[in-house]
């Protein structure tokens, strides 16, 4: 029997009296054959949200099953690529259909014909479990692909080809497993994107990913395999923001989700990361990059997808030992997505309209991060960072408030340092990073012991001056004590100098930890001598006039990357200048 | 072959519901003829097996159950293209209302248009110069854009709009080849009149497509007036080549009008009352301004919206500012000081203006001398609001000069009148000129070159003086 349309409500498709369709099972809907998944089975009838536009559906088309849940292609070619958000590949869909995407396309997520030079790790007889890497490839001249034997294939191998070039989706082994049944295994596999994928055990966190960007980096860290959520009104530079994550931090792959956002962004992150260099390997930065862009004009099921399909492509470069970052540009517009489909599932809302089912769905994605050992011994990480964009740019929203929960750093960006042009435009009273305690050792070792420690200094300073500053609004800055005035001054460098980053400098777009724990170093020398003077009398204007805080605020663009050893020389500078007042 | 319906058998405030209708299509375009001989235009919004619900965008004053015939037209919403719908006036749903009788299609395309792939999309980077030193030199607009105006009942959003028109320049040989779209959702008579004078009076009136939907005009009808115009644009955009400024107002009234389809339809309803989906429809609309690659054309869009009670967190200017790529806002009070254009400068800002300012669009010094008037101008806020609370004779010396400062910026640079039109270079003088009203040392966005090179304390009243003149 065929199953046929009964209803349409936008995205929405039911059929009734079937009994065919499993839950989540992947569709295709209608003549057209348009992409569905099915999300609710009752008695009388199947609900399906449809993946495109059903803009002249008719009831009575017919729905076939797919027998599968809704699956992503995992295999090379995946890395450089742009894809929607449910992997199909938007180069691909611009040859078929010109400018404009169309409705119905079958295409293969990765390309067909292209091969890939294959070299195998196993042999012939070898016993293989699932994770085991068979074979690799250069994927990029960045980054070597290494396929694994999908899940639930254990057993010998009786057939496996020569090394050579192959495309992803040719039979390359065949394994026998022990009941007798041969499984053929391709550079590719599918892999449901709504389950996350098997691992061995969870490692416990100890490693920061190094984002080049210094309130990041010194202030609120994220670390490798940790969550972190960017909320922040229109304007707040939430994307910037993650542009600089995704350009400069020290993960070996970049998963960036625009996910019902703006196009012409998606465009500027092509553009640009095919043009930039990463300063670590000298190759454009879009070689270790995959982009899933489901902006706001597509179909709004697709877009509640890309969220899952890309931690999928995430979860499988970490299983190959990658430490991979990923990008979720907005977290907000899915959870929208959630809200618009559980709307016209006549489903009970709970706060502002949104579904109860928000935080466990919200909690299931952020719980897919962490540092993991993986089922063929190789240690990986996803590290999961989310765009929040919460209405009206009020944090006591419901997605805003869910996601702090199941996240260990928290960026709240702040339109008022926004509108002073201040980015990025972090807010430090605001902000807090769990993972410092977790990261301590790392620094220590790897940084410097005092690194912790003068960062609690400068953090010290920034709330002492939120204090003041409550003063200051009530009374004016004139009347403040002596050592409360440097207090002000020197967190107007620490703000200035040392926050405040400029995203198209050449040289302060991305700065290394060395560099950031001597500049802390050097803020906090002329801290302690400014005190000095301060306790001997001498009024703070008279330090200002010596122009030493301006010394200290352009050292971010006075002092190139390529020879930090430069700033050792500013405690010499800063006596010099102090020197000449008493 | 067109089918036809005798009757209906539900109507509730826009939306008509009909039984036992078979093979039509989801968003197929009807025509309901009334006993009179009128007919009106709908669209199937929702189908239940046998059973279908359309919204007639005219309104359903007058339909009966027995007195109603419908056709239904096998297609979704399309609207007639040609190259001559510049010069005309059509209804908000695209049918003309100048009697110069029907538009000669050369094609016919879906309102409802195709999500831009974004690997198609190119990015924009040429600036248009509108002769506003609070655009240009702060907010540059730029070619394929999409920049609304948050405004305010009252305020002078719509001779801002007119300005930009009158002023806009493309640069080089594309000058000839432009042309306006412009989409009125229930904008009130004179303020429909208002663009058309002013259009005429600008002498760009054969380069002006209009759709009208006044403020008397049937709600519904607001919900395709948008796709109607940006249809149209896409058209002149990609296949005729030419450069189009779209302008949208009021957005406000449209997305009162697709809540009140909502809730007519029974949706559950999300912040004040507006559909869950707002943020997708809006999305729809705007998202449609680009350039694509290897068309010669682009749209560009001004959508204007008044904010209901000023409030910027309201959800019509919020998902809108989260689509778009900046926003201009006005800001009431300056425009009570008497500043026109009184643009809020701290809280407009363009997305793209870092990409098609500098070295090769405008001036190198572009964005650093944008940077400190920001950063500057935030100062002023905060000396002014500290002057509210201990007087302003209290402040410190460098409170004092941004209180200053603060006036000529408002006054001078963004207060610049409708007359006026300044070229890039005279923002940016203006700009230095105010600047160097400062200390050197508060300059803190700035190189040391570049102040050296610009930083002129002694001639700055001068140039300040002249601008101020040529005001009047």
């Amino acid at each position: 029997m065929t199953n046929k349309i009964y209803s349409i409500n936008g995205p929405v498709v039911t059929v009734r009296d079937t009994s065919d369709f499993s839950m989540m099972e992947m569709v295709y809907v209608g003549n057209k054959r348009l992409m569905g998944e099915v999300i609710g089975i009752t008695d009388e009838k199947t609900t399906i949200q449809v993946y495109e536009s059903t803009t002249g559906l008719k009831p009575g088309e017919e729905v076939v099953g797919s027998k599968t849940l809704l699956s992503v292609t995992l295999g090379p070619g995946i890395l450089t690529n742009i894809f929607d958000g449910i992997e199909r590949p938007l180069k691909d869909i611009q040859k078929m259909d010109g400018a404009f995407i169309g409705e119905g396309q079958s295409i293969t997520s990765l390309d067909k014909d292209k091969k890939w030079d294959v070299k195998f790790k196993i042999r012939l007889n070898d016993e293989v479990v699932p994770g085991t890497i068979f074979a690799t490839c250069q994927e990029t001249n960045l980054i070597e692909h290494r396929s694994m034997i999908p899940s639930g294939i254990k057993g010998k191998v009786i057939e496996i080809k020569e090394d050579g070039a192959y495309t992803a989706y040719e039979t390359l082994v065949k394994v026998k497993d022990e009941t007798g049944k041969v499984h053929e295994v391709a550079l590719s596999q599918k892999w449901p994107i709504k389950v996350p994928r098997p691992i061995k055990d969870r490692r416990p966190i100890a490693i920061p990913l190094v984002t080049g960007q210094r309130v990041l980096d010194t202030t609120f860290p994220i670390a490798k395999g940790g969550a972190a959520a960017v909320p922040g009104g229109f304007g707040a530079g939430k994307t910037m923001l993650q542009h600089q994550i995704a350009k400069w931090c020290d993960a070996d792959i970049i998963v960036y989700v625009g996910c019902g956002e703006r196009g012409n962004e998606m465009t500027q992150v092509l553009e640009e990361f095919s043009e930039l260099i990463d300063p670590r390997t000298n190759r454009p930065l879009l070689d270790r990059t995959v982009l899933i862009a489901n902006t706001s004009n597509m179909p709004v099921a697709a877009r509640e997808a890309s969220i899952y399909t890309g931690i999928t492509l995430a979860e499988y470069y970490r299983d190959m030992g990658y430490h991979v970052a990923i990008m979720a540009d907005s977290t907000s517009r899915w959870a929208e997505a959630l809200r618009e489909i559980s709307g016209r599932l006549e489903e009970m809302p709970a706060e502002e309209g949104f579904p109860a089912y928000l935080p466990s769905r919200i909690a299931q994605f952020y719980e897919r991060a962490g540092y993991v050992d993986n089922l063929n011994g190789t240690e990986g990480s996803v590290t999961i960072i989310g765009a929040v964009s919460p209405q009206g740019g009020d944090f006591s929203e419901p997605v805003t408030q869910n996601t702090k929960r199941f996240v260990r750093s928290f960026w709240a960006l702040d339109k008022s340092l926004a509108y002073a042009r201040h980015y990025p435009a972090v807010n430090w009273n605001q902000s807090y990073s769990e993972y410092v305690d977790d990261l301590s050792a790392w620094y220590n070792k790897n940084v410097a012991r005092d690194f912790l420690s003068l960062r609690s200094e400068i953090i010290a300073i920034l709330h002492d001056e939120q204090k003041l500053n409550e003063i200051v609004k009530l009374i004016g800055s004139d009347v403040l004590p002596e050592d409360q005035k440097l207090t002000m001054e020197i967190a107007k460098v620490i703000r200035v100098g040392f926050l405040q980053q400029n995203a198209y400098h050449a040289d302060d777009t991305y700065v290394p930890l060395e560099k950031q724990y001597k500049m802390l170093k050097v803020i906090s020398y002329l801290n302690s001598a400014c005190i000095k003077l301060v306790n001997k009398r001498i009024p703070v204007s008279l330090i200002a006039e010596t122009g030493v805080f301006e010394l200290l605020i352009k050292i971010k663009y006075d002092v190139p990357n390529d020879n930090i050893a430069l700033l050792d020389t500013y405690p010499a500078k800063i006596d010099e200048l102090l020197a000449k007042i008493v | 072959m067109a089918k036809q319906l005798l009757g209906l058998s539900e109507v509730s405030g826009s939306l008509v519901v009909y039984e036992n209708v078979e093979d039509v299509g989801y968003e197929e375009v009807v025509e309901v003829m009334m006993a009179d001989g009128e007919t009106r235009t709908g669209r199937v919004v929702e189908i239940d097996g046998d059973k279908i619900i359309v919204q007639v965008f005219e309104g359903t004053m007058g339909l009966s159950k027995k007195n109603t015939k419908t056709k239904l037209l096998g297609h979704p919403m399309e609207i007639a293209l040609s190259k001559e719908v510049l010069g005309r006036t059509f209804s908000g749903s695209g049918r003309p209302i100048d009697g110069l009788g029907e538009v000669y299609a050369e094609k016919f395309a879906d309102i409802n248009g195709k999500p831009l792939n974004p690997v198609a999309r190119e990015y924009p980077r040429n600036y248009i110069s509108t002769g506003i030193s609070a655009i240009d030199g702060l907010n540059t607009l730029i070619r394929g854009q999409k920049l609304p105006i948050f405004s305010g009942s009252g305020l002078p959003h719509d001779k801002l709009a007119v300005q930009i028109v009158k002023q806009a320049q493309l640069s080089g040989d594309d000058a000839d080849n432009f042309a306006i779209v412009f989409g009125a959702m229930g904008v009130k008579n004179d303020v429909a009149d208002f663009f058309k004078r002013s259009f005429e009076e600008t002498g760009v009136m054969e380069k002006v497509c209009m759709f009208i939907n006044l403020s008397n005009d049937p709600i519904i009808e607001r919900t395709i007036t948008p796709r109607c115009a940006l249809t149209v644009a896409e058209y002149l955009a990609y296949e005729c080549g030419m450069h189009v400024l779209v302008i949208l107002t009021d957005m406000t009234s449209y997305c009162e009008a697709l809540r009140e389809f909502s809730s007519s339809k029974g949706e559950i309803p999300g912040r004040k009352g507006y559909p869950g989906y707002l943020y997708s429809d809006l999305a729809s609309l705007y998202e449609r301004a680009g350039i694509v690659k290897g068309a010669k054309g682009s749209v560009t869009q001004i959508p204007i919206l008044t904010m209901p009670n000023d409030d910027i967190t309201n959800p019509v200017p919020d998902l809108t500012g989260y689509i778009t790529e900046g926003q201009i806002v006005l800001d009431r009070d300056m425009h009570l000081n008497g500043i026109y254009p009184p643009i809020s400068i701290l809280s407009s800002l363009s997305r793209l203006m870092k990409d098609g300012i500098g070295e090769g669009y405008t001036r190198s010094d572009h964005q650093d001398v944008a940077n400190q008037i920001f950063a500057s101008y935030a100062k002023v806020v905060d000396a002014r609001s500290l002057a509210s609370v201990i007087g302003e004779d209290e402040l410190s010396e460098a409170d004092k000069r941004y209180i200053e400062f603060g006036k000529l910026v408002e006054e001078v640079f963004i207060g610049q009148g409708f007359k006026v039109k300044r070229s890039i270079q005279e923002t940016l003088n203006l700009g230095w000129a105010l600047l160097s009203t400062l200390p050197k040392e508060e300059l803190d966005r700035l190189d040391g070159e570049l102040i050296k090179k610009n930083y002129d304390p002694e001639h700055a009243m001068r140039t300040i003086e002249l601008a101020l003149k040529g005001e009047k």
